[in-house]
């Protein structure tokens, strides 16, 4: 699969998304639902160096790189956090590496999700948003499979 | 009972919540677009306008460096300063006000012990006993100084009520025991601890016993001639008043023998290069300018809490716990932790298939605020074999439309999430 929109396009298509609540009860029931259709990541995949730090649940992490593009898996064992996984890996997943790193996210802000989320949450978001970097970044370093 | 505790406070007075809660402008903000519902007070209290009042009133009118100046702000500044120990004093009921050094809070008041009386007295081979269900700042500062000493360090087990095992306790206790270091009343659980006889069968065996009473001082009357610790260990944050205070209580015989902790200004009597010869009890312990407005403004605090009166304080914060405990319980798949005969002002509960940050996060969304997570206390998550806890904590301010706030907000969250 090749993602056929942009990185600000997708961004967009959220924020649009997000402009038709009227509450963050509405919101959070949003995300919420998001996190339950997650697919589980293999346990497999469930080790110590895919975790992600700085986050107040645990969250697992992993990245392929197929095509020139990477693609993500992540889980949660809390909802939320899966839900806004669930949003980071619609915006980044099946982007090349430099559309990743040039990515700035903005979405995140404009939802109002890091002014609502308790500052040790948004640094896990943030913290996500980073590691989900890093893979970019060592992906576009190697040749491999791409 | 000692007379200041008798003062203190019109015994069996309703108290007016109401008006309490006006002596908390906090409490009038609104979080998330509802009023705010701050269960969260094991962590650290609210504090009412007279302790505000008390901060401003300082930097306004009396600010000055202290024990130093012939001024007449320096001199207004240190008698507003010094007046807090002899508050602390009669608060805890200590015999002398030297008795009482003042720290940063409970945390420095734990690590002070460690670094100047455990660095001095513990030897191969000598035992340090703790509990399972300590804070961390009552197991690292241990840890670090038993390895240093190659000293052992023990550990109470707890039961699955959350009480400690006193069976184990005295097993573990020997002639090797030189410290008991045991919290009051459990941060995460509620329990309160049987300090008084931890103390006395650990005097039995000449041990020392530190009480770590960052949850206790607000909830409990503390009497530390009749408890006979010790030391004991307080955070002014925890109990209305502002952060980046505390008090160390320890014995004056064993503050004496013990050795200087930091070594700067005010802890000294004489310097020269050859030698230096330390100040008295309480000063020898508090190097350095002290947060002077934060200690004047405790002071107000203790008063508050006095004027209420702690039986008062109680008997509001157990009604709040054991109807808070009665709406959690009726809740489909919540489990409490922690159900210790004796509990003060704490509930914390886990829910089947639901990870407690969910739940906090959308707690908040309704302004009700609850701690979620391990609480400094990962041993006893541990022990449990939980991640950690949802866990709301009451103080006198908290009324009963609160907790049933928290219970509709419970279920809410629930429905959503599962
Ligand atoms: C039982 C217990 N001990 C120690 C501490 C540490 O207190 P402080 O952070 O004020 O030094 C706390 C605070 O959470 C506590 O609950």
């Amino acid at each position: 699969m090749t993602n056929s929109k942009s990185i600000p396009e997708i961004e967009q298509e959220i924020v649009e998304d997000f402009s038709l609540f009227d509450s963050w009860d509405d919101k959070y029931e949003y995300i919420i639902d998001l996190g339950k259709k997650l697919p589980p990541l293999d346990d497999a995949f469930k080790k110590e160096e895919n975790k992600v730090k700085g986050c107040q649940s645990t969250v697992w992490l992993v990245a392929d790189y197929i095509g020139g593009k990477v693609i993500y898996k992540a889980e949660s064992d809390a909802i939320i956090v899966k839900g806004l996984i669930s949003m980071l890996i619609r915006v980044l997943s099946h982007h090349t590496p430099d559309e990743i790193l040039d990515a700035d996210m903005d979405f995140i802000n404009k939802i109002g999700m890091t002014s609502h989320l308790a500052q040790t949450r948004s640094n896990g978001l943030r913290a996500m948003v980073k590691q989900m970097k890093h893979y970019a970044l060592a992906f576009k370093g190697s040749k491999f499979n791409a | 009972m000692s007379n200041e505790t008798m003062t203190a406070g019109e015994k069996n007075k309703v108290l007016d919540i109401e008006k309490i809660r006006n002596d908390f402008p906090i409490l009038n903000r609104l979080v998330k677009g509802h009023p705010l519902v701050y269960f969260d007070n094991a962590a650290t209290s609210q504090k009412p306008a007279a302790v505000i009042d008390a901060l401003v009133h300082y930097y306004t009118h009396l600010n000055a460096n202290v024990h130093r100046g012939i001024h007449t702000l320096a001199e207004e500044a240190t008698a507003a300063f010094e007046a807090t120990r002899d508050a602390i004093r009669g608060f805890i009921n200590a015999a002398y006000r030297e008795e009482i050094i003042y720290t940063k809070g409970t945390t420095e008041g734990i690590n002070l012990v460690a670094y100047t009386w455990g660095r001095q007295q513990l030897q191969e081979g000598d035992e340090v006993i703790i509990s399972g269900m300590e804070h961390h700042s009552n197991i690292v500062p241990w840890q670090i100084v038993c390895e240093e000493k190659k000293a052992r360090l023990t550990v109470i087990p707890v039961t699955d009520k959350g009480e400690l095992d006193m069976e184990a306790f005295y097993t573990l206790l020997s002639e090797k025991t030189k410290l008991v270091a045991v919290v009051h009343v459990s941060n995460a659980l509620g329990t309160i601890n049987p300090v008084k006889t931890i103390i006395d069968a650990a005097h039995g065996k000449g041990a020392l016993v530190l009480v770590d009473g960052a949850q206790s001082s607000m909830h409990l009357d503390i009497d530390v001639q009749a408890l006979d610790c010790d030391f004991f260990a307080l955070s002014a944050h925890k109990m209305l008043g502002p952060t980046g205070a505390g008090a160390l209580y320890g014995k004056k015989q064993i503050l004496e023998a013990m050795p200087v902790f930091n070594g700067g200004g005010e802890m000294i009597k004489e310097v020269t290069f050859e030698k230096t010869t330390y100040n008295e009890l309480p000063y020898k312990f508090e190097a350095g300018t002290p947060n002077i407005a934060d200690f004047v403004a405790f002071r107000p605090a203790i008063e508050y809490i006095n004027e209420l009166g702690k039986e008062n304080i109680r008997k509001h914060e157990d009604a709040l716990l054991s109807y808070a405990t009665e709406k959690v319980r009726e809740i489909e798949g919540i489990k409490i932790i922690g159900e210790a005969a004796h509990k003060a002002s704490v509930l914390s509960f886990v829910i089947d298939g639901v990870h407690p940050q969910d739940i906090g996060i959308l707690l908040d969304n309704k302004g009700i605020a609850v701690r979620t997570g391990h609480h400094c206390a990962e041993p006893l998550m541990n022990r449990f074999c939980i991640p950690g806890t949802i866990r709301a904590s009451f103080a006198v301010y908290n009324t009963l439309e609160e907790v049933d706030k928290l219970a509709e907000g419970l279920k809410k969250a629930i429905k959503v999430l599962k």
